[in-house]
This record gives structure tokens, C-alpha cells and sequence, in this order.
């Protein structure tokens, strides 16, 4: 153990770092060999990246000891530590997109330098070897923004190559890529283990990596709780390390028997998108949509909510039929619906968490044309509790807040409106494993309350823990019926793919 | 024929504007043979002096992805506070040393602007808003608000230095001035900075990308600051130019340029999120603005739609590439 540690290319030895009174890092051991590839997992605010900006030199730790190549650093900086080797390519891979690929990679090697001229031709001359290193070729005089993603990433590879890396630290690598891309990625990152550089891959989504690594090592709250070689972990395991939970969920208990039918679809029809859809939706039952990408699941959620408009068909709430293609009536007709790109399309970003929940209700507070604030706001801080949204503060931007809470200010929107049915697409997408649970009660909750949840979804264990039955949509069209209890994830795979 | 020119050669700015330079000096050529002389040509170089060093500086704000709006205020505060100073302790200093003075001054005023935006990291448009009033005002307040035109002999004596001087066929003058050659030096020097050097190559990068920069190890903050200096000691130079060439030091002049300046800049192909600029294109930008300015009434549209003309041409030569581009996007998507 003694001599294993001793050639450790890094080395973390009870490193705990302190923001105030958070424990980001609590006395985490940490090593990596030359040529040696591992995982480090972990939710949102583990504390990986945390021990990113530590080993990168951005934040000093509280307590405990980093060695890179046997070498004690006390106080280790951005600059020492990259020329010790260490090398972070952050998730938006930190290039320049107005310059050249060749500049890209030769520029920071020529600022470690510390030259006063810029030599363009030995920036090629570097930027080209480089290339050939990895085995890739990509114009040298093309700029970095006319490039496709998994390009970007190969040239931030590169430039940690040119700067000598040793070990290249890359911060959700397969986030953005093609299945294909990743699989050219694993096959470069081989290659690079083969010279002997070292790999750590940071991520809460590890298991497309797990093939090339040795190492797995799991954070959860700032603790290491498991270490161990690649090849005992499985995507399910990862998972339950991550969480600290057997995350088997259970399914949705029946739905009360002679409830009456809620919302009726009746040959719905949008020329390109879909067509023919009918299907009745109870109260207190959850119906999954699912089919692949392009199948029309999206333009038919979009069009139970009026963003789409159908070309023909009917959809009737409570035996009433309302306007099509007009999301104020259908809101307030009482059908919500919380879209996939939360980012874009969900919430205001840099506005305010009481003010994203607050927005839906405004008409409801208003006394003689003002705007009753004080009722307003204190009807959106009651929903936080109820949805348990972990937030510091009512007032911060929900910018601020994590995916899973995000997701859960877009849903207290609607249900402060009490909607009779909730259209939900993507409910989990961009979540992580944790919250993903937690999401997936609220569904439960909801329809125990009596209203109508739709749920347009791809992730099949999502589809089996909430929905009573499951739509498969194909071309356009819906073409199988599913009873959520009936089936296993594999056998609904398959019914999904034939 | 295409392979011989650049990727997207034809859809560059730089290339619109040269193309839109063509087309005018034709159209004013036909309308009046006369247009195409030594002497038009001359006068036209002689009225992008100033404009063009200005030009430059902005270009490099531009690219370091600010801009500063109070350049002509440094200006025009270097060449009357230099004039006034010269009048009062040595009316018989030499040009260089003269101009020397307004550069220093120029640069001085500039690295107020450093102080504030890579010091404090404020942003650059409104630290550049405050100190374009702030420079003004005190100049107009402390230093003196009547115009002089009994400048030091040595600045009169520096207009009077020609390259070339004759008469044409035609019979008409021309005379193309030494000063000249300090837009050739700005020109040459700033290239240099900006493709040869490290810094030069910095200020791209910043322009491309605050946090990436930082995150590679390039001092940020000394970058900024080298831009607001240097580009104050270019508004010194224009500054000092201008009152030499005018022959008077009016304290009220070159503040309300900016705007133009700025114009020919974007024009040039510069963009206002940073990271992109070229000299060939704000050197055309600028030629376009002082053509339009100096000549629209050749080609028979009278002078007093000069800023509708100016506006119509900033639509056009920034909105054309930008529209492009967009429907590139759409036919990639």
C-alpha cells in the first residue's frame, strides 16, 4: 500500500474544505496513478467539484495534504498546479471561440513561456503534433466557434496536451455528445492512458465511461462512501451510492375505482406532427407518453396546452370542449403544463423563486387593480415547503437553485393555480438521480389528489414508477396501449423499439 | 476563381464595404469626371487622419470586448490642455515634444478609464459614459472654454508639412500632409500589437472569452488596462492631429464623434460582443464614412442626409452579414 501511494501521480490526503459553516469536503482520501483513468461520481453538491477547483489549485483546502508526483504542495495555485500536469477541461470547454483551433491549443504553452511575441508558426507547428498524437484531424485555421461540440472538446484535449498534462480532469465529458462521438472519445482517451497520462472523469452520469476506467470513487454530502475498481460498479450501484438509497420505486397504487373521466381526446390531428390521437384520462390517474425522438410526443403535449394547433380534433375537460391552439384557455380551463426546457421556456432565470411561482397567480390577488403583494408572495413561500425545494432564500434568483429544485418551482407554478390536469414533459430531464425520486412522489401525490397527470417521457424506469398506462406514440401516431403494472422495463423497451 | 480567395470571402463585411466604395467612387466618377483626381483623393485621405486613428483605438476596445464612448472627450482634453500649456510656459517647443505632451496627457486620462474597468471591473460603457462628461466638463470648467487660433508655431509649422503637394491638370490643388504618416505609424504599430505579440493576442482572447482567459492564466486585468492606455494615447495623437490640421484648439470640437467612430468600427466588420475586428475592415469603414461625409454631394444627394445615409449603410453592412449568417444556421439546423 506504502509503494502504491509513494507513485501516485496525485495524492489527497484528509483534504476537507469549509465555506462558512458548510462541509463542502470532509478528510476525503484521494488518489490517481500515471496512466490510469477514474471516475469520481457524485451528485449535484457532493462535493465534486469542490475537490476539482482543490486539486486545480482555484481553492485552497482547510485541512489535509495534496501530492502530485511525490511532491507536497501547501499552497497549491492555478499556476503550479498546471505545471505540475494538471489540467481541467471545464464543461464549456473554456476555449476561444473567435480564434483559430491552432491558437486554442499552442496559446496557453506560449503564455507559460512567458513570451512577449506570439509565434504562429510554432503554434501550428505544436497544434499539428498534438493532433497527430490523438490521431484526429481538424483544420488549423478554422475558428473554434465553427466547430461541432465534439470537436471543441478534442481541441481543449489538445491543449491540455500541448501544456504537458499528466492528468486531464474533464467535468461531465459525455453530457453534450452522440453516442458514436463518445465512443471516439473512449477510444482517444485509451490511447492517451496507453502514453501514460491519467484521466479522471467527473460526472453524475458515469455509466459510458465505465468501460475505460480502473477506479470509481463516489462523493456524497462532502464523504467518500465508496472506492473501489470499475469494474464491481454498474450503473444501479453508482446510483445507489450516489443517492445513499435503493432507489426501487414503487409503483403508483390503482386508481380509485369508477373516478370519472377528466379529459377526453378525440382524433386529434396536426399534419406533420400527429395524427388520429384519442385517448380519455381519468382523475387521479397518470398517463405516460413515450415513443422515440420524433415519434410526435412533444407536439402533442404541446398541443394539449395550445402551444401547437391542431389542425383538427377535440379535446374536452369535464365534457367541455375549449379553444385549441390557445394556451390561455387552456390554462384557464385548468390544464398546466411544465415543459422540457425548463432553461428556456419554463422560468425566469434571473428573476427572483417566490417570483417564478408568484407569476402564475397574479390575477388572483388583485384588489381593485394593485397587486396584493404580501398574500401573493406568502402563497408562493407556502408552496416551497410543500414541495420541499430546497432553497436558501425565497428572494435568490432561481438561477441559483439545483435542477431537481428547479423543476419543482416550475410544478409549485401550476399547482398553486390548482389545474384539474397537468401535462408534464420531461419531468426529470436535467435532474439528478435524487431528486429524480422526489419528483416522481409529487407526481404520486398529485394524482392521489385527484388530478389528471400526463407524463411525456423517454426514461422508461420513470414511465414504470409513475404512469397506470403508457401511450406509445410512433410516427405521428399512437400505436400501443400499456398498462403500467403489467409490463418490466425490458419487455417495455422492447414494445417502445418494435 | 473562388479557390484563390478566402473562406466567406464574399460574405465579410470588409468585402461589402469595399464593394459599396466602389460603387460610390463610380456612380460620383460618372456624375462628375472631376471626382477622380489627385486632389478628391488627397482630401479624402487628409479628412481620415483623425478619424482613422480614432477608429483604430475603438477598434481595439471593440475587441477586447468594451467599448469606450469617451475617447473624443480625451482628445479634445490632450490637444487644448497641450495648446494651453505650450501657449503659457514654452510657445517655442518643437512639434514632437508638443505631441508628445498630448499623447502622455491622452494616455493619462485613458488609464483613468483602466483604473475604473479592469480595477474595479466595472463595465466598460458606462465608466466610459461618466468619464467622457467628466473630462469634458473639467476641461471646459478648469482648463478654459475659448477657442485658440494663435496655436505654438511649431504645431502650425507641422500642418504645413507636405508629402506631396501639386496642382493637377485640371488646375487644382492638392496636398497630402505629413500627419498623414502618423495613421500609416498607428496603423502598422497596432497591427503588430494585435498579431505578433502575446498581449495583442491576449486582447483577442478576453474579447473571445472573459472566464476562459483567466482560467489559462492571462493576466486580465493588466490587458484591460494596457487597452485604455493605449487607446487614451491614441485620442491624445488625434487630438493634438486635429488642432494642428484645424489650425485652432477649440475645446467644443471632436466631442459627439464617437458615435461615427464607433459606426465605421462595426461597419469594418467589428463586433460589439468582442473578439472580432480586423484593421483592413475599420480602415474601410472609415473610408466609407469620410466619402459619404466629404462627397455625398457629388453623386447628387444633398449633404444634409448625410446621418440618414450613414444609418442606412450601418443597417445594411452589419445587418446583411448578420443575416446571412442567421439563415446559414437555419439551413445547418
Amino acid at each position: 500500500m506504502a509503494a502504491a501511494t509513494h507513485d501516485a501521480l496525485v495524492d489527497m490526503k484528509g483534504v476537507t474544505k469549509r465555506y462558512g459553516g458548510v462541509t463542502a469536503l470532509d478528510g476525503v482520501d484521494f488518489t490517481v496513478h500515471a496512466g490510469e483513468a477514474v471516475c469520481l461520481a457524485g451528485e449535484n453538491g457532493s462535493g465534486k467539484s469542490t475537490l476539482i477547483k482543490i486539486l486545480s489549485g482555484v481553492e485552497q483546502p482547510t485541512a489535509g495534504t495534496i501530492s502530485i508526483n511525490g511532491t507536497q504542495h501547501t499552497n497549491l495555485n492555478p499556476r503550479v498546479s498546471a505545471a505540475a500536469g494538471v489540467m481541467v477541461i471545464f464543461q464549456d470547454f473554456s476555449l476561444f471561440p473567435n480564434m483559430s483551433v491552432a491558437e486554442n491549443i499552442a496559446f496557453s504553452t506560449q503564455l507559460g513561456e512567458h513570451r512577449t511575441l506570439f509565434d504562429l508558426s510554432r503554434a501550428r507547428k505544436l497544434a499539428q503534433s498534438v493532433l497527430e498524437r490523438i490521431g484526429v484531424d481538424i483544420a488549423l485555421d478554422a475558428r473554434v466557434e465553427s466547430l461541432p461540440v465534439a470537436h471543441k472538446q478534442l481541441v481543449a484535449i489538445c491543449r491540455a496536451l500541448a501544456s504537458e498534462a499528466r492528468l486531464i480532469i474533464m467535468d461531465e465529458p459525455t453530457t453534450a455528445l452522440t453516442e458514436r462521438e463518445v465512443r471516439s472519445l473512449l477510444a482517444i482517451i485509451r490511447k492517451l492512458k496507453e502514453e501514460g497520462v491519467a484521466v479522471l472523469f467527473v460526472s453524475h452520469k458515469l455509466a459510458e465511461v465505465l468501460e475505460v476506467s480502473e477506479k470509481v470513487f463516489v462523493l456524497r454530502n462532502g464523504k467518500k462512501v465508496a472506492e473501489g475498481p470499475a469494474a464491481e460498479f454498474d450503473a444501479a450501484s453508482l446510483t445507489r451510492h450516489m443517492t445513499g438509497r435503493d432507489v426501487p420505486e414503487a409503483p403508483p397504487s390503482a386508481v380509485t375505482e369508477g373516478s370519472k373521466t377528466l379529459l377526453d381526446v378525440e382524433n386529434l390531428t396536426k399534419v406533420g406532427a400527429f395524427a388520429d390521437v384519442s385517448f380519455a384520462l381519468k382523475a387521479g390517474e397518470v398517463l405516460g407518453v413515450s415513443g422515440l425522438l420524433g415519434s410526435g410526443r412533444t407536439s402533442l403535449a404541446k398541443a394539449l396546452f395550445g402551444l401547437v394547433a391542431p389542425d383538427s380534433g377535440t379535446i374536452r375537460l369535464d365534457g367541455e370542449a375549449f379553444a385549441l391552439g390557445d394556451p390561455i384557455a387552456a390554462a384557464s380551463a385548468g390544464i398546466g403544463y411544465v415543459p422540457e426546457d425548463r432553461l428556456t421556456e419554463g422560468l425566469f432565470l434571473t428573476q427572483s423563486i417566490a417570483r417564478n411561482i408568484a407569476v402564475g397567480r397574479l390575477d388572483a390577488h388583485e384588489r381593485r387593480g394593485f397587486l396584493d403583494l404580501g398574500a401573493l408572495m406568502s402563497e408562493a413561500t407556502d408552496w416551497l415547503t410543500r414541495l420541499k425545494v430546497k432553497a436558501p432564500d425565497p428572494q435568490a434568483p432561481v438561477r441559483s437553485l439545483s435542477g431537481g429544485n428547479q423543476q419543482r418551482v416550475a410544478l409549485a407554478r401550476w399547482l398553486s393555480r390548482a389545474p384539474r390536469v397537468l401535462v408534464l414533459n420531461g419531468p426529470s430531464v436535467g435532474v439528478d438521480v435524487g431528486s429524480k425520486a422526489d419528483i416522481h412522489d409529487i407526481i404520486r401525490d398529485l394524482a392521489r389528489s385527484g388530478i389528471g397527470v400526463i407524463v411525456i417521457s423517454d426514461d422508461l424506469p420513470e414511465l414504470l414508477a409513475t404512469c397506470h398506462r403508457i401511450l406509445v406514440m410512433k410516427a405521428g401516431r399512437v400505436v400501443d396501449e400499456i398498462a403500467g403494472n403489467s409490463v418490466t422495463e425490458d419487455e417495455l423497451a422492447h414494445r417502445l423499439a418494435s | 476563381m473562388s479557390g484563390l480567395l478566402p473562406q466567406g470571402f464574399w460574405t465579410r463585411n470588409e468585402t461589402l464595404v469595399a464593394v459599396v466604395i466602389i460603387l460610390f467612387c463610380i456612380v460620383a466618377t460618372l456624375s462628375d469626371p472631376l471626382f477622380f483626381s489627385a486632389t478628391t483623393l488627397t482630401d479624402l485621405l487628409r479628412a481620415s487622419i483623425v478619424l482613422g486613428i480614432l477608429a483604430v483605438a475603438a477598434m481595439l476596445v471593440l475587441i477586447s470586448g468594451g467599448i469606450d464612448v469617451s475617447f473624443t472627450a480625451i482628445a479634445v482634453f490632450a490637444m487644448y490642455t497641450t495648446t494651453v500649456f505650450t501657449l503659457a510656459v514654452a510657445p517655442e517647443l518643437p512639434w514632437f515634444v508638443i505631441f508628445a505632451l498630448s499623447i502622455g496627457i491622452g494616455a493619462c486620462l485613458g488609464a483613468i478609464n483602466g483604473i475604473f474597468i479592469a480595477g474595479f471591473g466595472l463595465p466598460t460603457l458606462i465608466v466610459t459614459l461618466g468619464t467622457l462628461s467628466v473630462f469634458r466638463g473639467f476641461l471646459l470648467t478648469f482648463v478654459g472654454s475659448q477657442r485658440i487660433s494663435a496655436l505654438p508655431p511649431e504645431m502650425r509649422d507641422f500642418s504645413r508639412m507636405m508629402i506631396t503637394r501639386g496642382t493637377t491638370e485640371a488646375g487644382n490643388f492638392y496636398a497630402l500632409p505629413w500627419a498623414f504618416a502618423a495613421l500609416v505609424f498607428v496603423v502598422v504599430l497596432t497591427w503588430f500589437i494585435l498579431h505578433k505579440t502575446m498581449l495583442g493576442r491576449s486582447i483577442f482572447a478576453i474579447g473571445g472569452s472573459v472566464e476562459s482567459a483567466r482560467r489559462i492564466g492571462i493576466n486580465v486585468r493588466a490587458t484591460q488596462f494596457f487597452v485604455y492606455v493605449y487607446v487614451g494615447a491614441l485620442a491624445g495623437l488625434a487630438g493634438i492631429i486635429h488642432g494642428a490640421m484645424g489650425r485652432m484648439a477649440d475645446p467644443f470640437s471632436l466631442v459627439g464623434l464617437e458615435l461615427s467612430v464607433i459606426a465605421a468600427v462595426v461597419l469594418g466588420g467589428a463586433r460589439l460582443i468582442g473578439g472580432y475586428g480586423t484593421i483592413t475592415g475599420t480602415l474601410l469603414g472609415v473610408a466609407l464614412i469620410v466619402l459619404v461625409q466629404n462627397s455625398l454631394i457629388v453623386v447628387g444627394i444633398p449633404s444634409t442626409w448625410q446621418s440618414v445615409t450613414i444609418g442606412l449603410l450601418i443597417l445594411l453592412g452589419t445587418g446583411l452579414p448578420a443575416w446571412q449568417a442567421k439563415r446559414a444556421a437555419a439551413r445547418a439546423a
